[in-house]
């Protein structure tokens, strides 16, 4: 397997091109701009098998996959920050319409005013569209987790994005693993869901439906988006068989007798993973899926520990009500019988996370009963 | 033609300089003519307002001392709608790029141009998105190469000024960086015209569409641009053979129609009339 030093964008762009997508369609946003560009460039070398479709915008990028994923097409995009907000009402459609699609969301803060630092907050405010939310850690969890994410998507019938941080994993030189080609398209195989368009087939699709239709279909994608849970571990498993990389939608990383755990998302948790053997009593949740949320593996991880103090790591914030991580790590907790306090550590904005602001966070001595909220940048 | 106007150094952010665009860029030319077409239309500094998209050419708005309000990708003249019927005293001064008013924003340019409000759209087009690094535009010329078209695009551009007339701007000019002259008058004209007024300003942009495009630095890009200028009076008399390639300048086209902003406050003065009667 060769080993490339590439940043995550290339990491992106190299998967899409190993997955056999048959379409790509997208328009410039920085920090995302480099994965359409390195695929425009291997399309132009004649190394991208399918179409490439540069289009007017975000909005227009989605609406070109969906027409694709209706007629049974392998498709990609890619976005950020203000373009994924602009797609937002195509990605409530391509999940209602059960469309296939996997999408790159690389973080970048929502203006105004213009920011382009890696707040969360882009793709945490689509997290109730329907899409299935994978938050990556490092390049090499990039390229692997587009490729899962086809299967998983195509498995059973949901849009997926695979998410990371803007330049701390979009822009940051990487070693990865590449496998070619073949052996992604062993794993893969070609596309293998039907097409809502057929030719000698024809039907009205996704026409106007009454409340009740509706409420059918919501809860027939909530069911099926928590089953995906078991799918995507299904996945992972095989995934580890072919490539001996493994992941889980909830990683817990606890180092012996542990009195505080980090849960984080994204670059931040490689961060902390980093600071474990630097800090005493403390562990690691990593959370991948976001969407479907694995709340129950989170329980049962915290059950069998007497941990005192989470913390969480909160790239964002929802105005009026705190870190978005913090509100489902909460959920969470309503099981357990004495839930440890939990810290909200929020670095909305996309600011820097550094060891020596956890390090600064754990030092406080006393732990609040309860809830307590710090901002990031009084840490600073 | 008149003399060039004083730059008004009032009128820039001068502690905001120097601009980040990049050496060779004509953004700053097409800003200093829309500072001295400002001064030449004689505005008082409280009334003007700009308002910018996004991309190289929307930084403008930072560097210049009014009101301005740097707005969404694509939706600038959205905004400026907003501002100009709440407010129509104002001179509203409307900054963009190729991408940002041909492509994210080309609905919006086209429903300016139908209503026919008085806003002053001036285009800045460098026939690329520059700040994402180098994708072609719709303005981006046929074959040309793009980061994103690297074998050269395959899509037809925009005639933009033609697009602007067939959605019902009543005022279309085109200048070029390399004639800030001609350009600050054409922005003067479109300023003073009631309606929507489309003025497209070609800049060069060496970094991101020179250099993949083999045109040379930004000395050889202006002469370029210089040489193959030729007015809208010369072209009258010259046939499309000898127009092939060549960039003409000046005002393409001017008519009256009404103005939306007046039509409206019309029309609510006579409601307001038949009512109290």
């Amino acid at each position: 397997m060769p080993v490339e030093l590439i940043t995550g964008n290339q990491a992106a762009a190299l998967a899409v091109q190993r997955a056999g997508v048959e379409l790509v369609a997208a328009y410039p946003i920085t920090p995302q701009t480099a994965i359409v560009e390195t695929l425009a460039s291997l399309h132009a070398q004649g190394e991208l098998k399918g179409e490439f479709v540069s289009v007017e915008s975000e909005y227009a990028a989605l609406a070109c996959c969906s027409g694709a994923a209706a007629a049974g097409a392998r498709v990609f995009t890619a976005t950020s920050s203000h373009g994924l907000a602009y797609m937002h009402e195509m990605i409530h459609w391509c999940a209602g319409a059960r469309f296939p699609i996997v999408m790159a969301g690389v973080n970048r803060a929502l203006g105004g005013p213009w920011c382009l630092d890696p707040d969360q907050g882009d793709s945490l405010s689509q997290r109730d569209t329907g899409w299935l939310q994978l938050y990556c850690s490092s390049a090499q969890e990039v390229f692997d987790t587009i490729i899962q994410a086809y299967a998983l998507a195509e498995k059973i019938m949901l849009p997926c994005m695979v998410i990371y941080d803007g330049f701390y994993i979009s822009h940051t030189y990487e070693t990865v693993d590449i496998p070619d080609r073949e052996e992604v398209q062993r794993f893969l195989g070609p596309p293998s869901f039907a097409a809502q368009v057929q030719p000698g087939l024809p039907a009205n699709l996704h026409g106007l439906s009454t409340g009740e239709t509706q409420a059918k279909l919501v809860r027939e994608r909530h069911r099926t988006m928590k089953e995906a849970l078991a799918v995507l571990k299904e996945i992972n498993a095989r995934f580890a068989a072919a490539f001996n990389r493994k992941y889980e939608p909830v990683e817990a990383y606890f180092p012996g007798k542990i009195k505080n755990v980090v849960v984080a998302a994204g670059a931040c948790a490689d961060t902390v993973r980093w600071c474990l053997p630097r800090l005493a009593d403390t562990g690691l949740i990593r959370l991948k899926a976001l969407r479907p949320f694995p709340g129950e593996e989170i329980s049962l991880l915290l059950e069998k520990q007497k941990i005192e103090r989470i913390v969480v790591v909160d790239r964002n914030c929802s105005t009026g009500m705190g870190g978005i991580l913090a509100q489902e790590l909460k959920a969470a907790l309503y099981p357990l019988n004495s839930p440890p306090a939990v810290y909200d550590l929020i670095l909305a904005g996309g600011i820097d996370f550094t060891p020596q602001m956890l390090q600064r966070l754990l030092a406080q001595r006393e732990p609040h009963r309860g809830f307590a909220e710090i901002w990031g940048v009084d840490l600073l | 033609m008149a003399p060039i106007e004083q730059l008004n150094l009032d009128f820039l952010r001068t502690k905001k300089l120097p601009h980040i665009w990049c050496p060779g860029c004509g953004n700053g030319i097409v800003t200093a003519a829309l500072v001295r077409a400002i001064v030449r239309a004689g505005y008082d500094q409280r009334d003007v307002v700009i308002v910018s998209g996004i991309g190289c050419s929307s930084r403008a708005a930072g560097y210049l001392n009014f009101n301005t309000l740097h707005t969404t990708h694509g939706r600038a003249l959205a905004f400026a709608t907003g501002l100009k019927m709440a407010r129509p005293q104002l001179k509203i001064f409307v900054i963009m790029g190729d991408g940002d008013c041909s492509a994210i924003g080309g609905n919006h340019f086209i429903h300016a141009a139908r209503r026919n409000i008085d806003l002053n759209a001036v285009i800045i087009n460098n026939y690329i998105y520059g700040m994402t690094g180098g994708q072609h535009s719709p303005l981006t010329p046929l074959g040309k190469k793009a980061t994103t078209a690297p074998l050269g695009t395959l899509e037809r551009p925009f005639e933009l000024l033609e697009l602007a007339r067939g959605a019902g701007a009543t005022f279309g000019a085109r200048g070029i960086a390399a004639q800030p002259r001609q350009l600050e008058q054409l922005i003067a004209r479109g300023a003073a015209h009631k309606g929507f007024s489309v003025i497209e300003a070609l800049s060069p942009c060496p970094v991101a569409y020179g250099r993949r495009n083999k045109q040379g630095g930004a000395v050889e890009m202006l002469k370029a641009m210089k040489e193959n200028a030729v007015s809208v009076e010369r072209a009258s008399n010259m046939d499309a053979q000898a127009l092939a390639g060549k960039i003409i300048t000046g005002v393409i086209f001017t008519r009256e129609a009404p103005e939306f902003c007046e039509l409206y406050y019309q029309l609510i003065e006579q409601e307001s009339k038949k009512n109290s009667n």
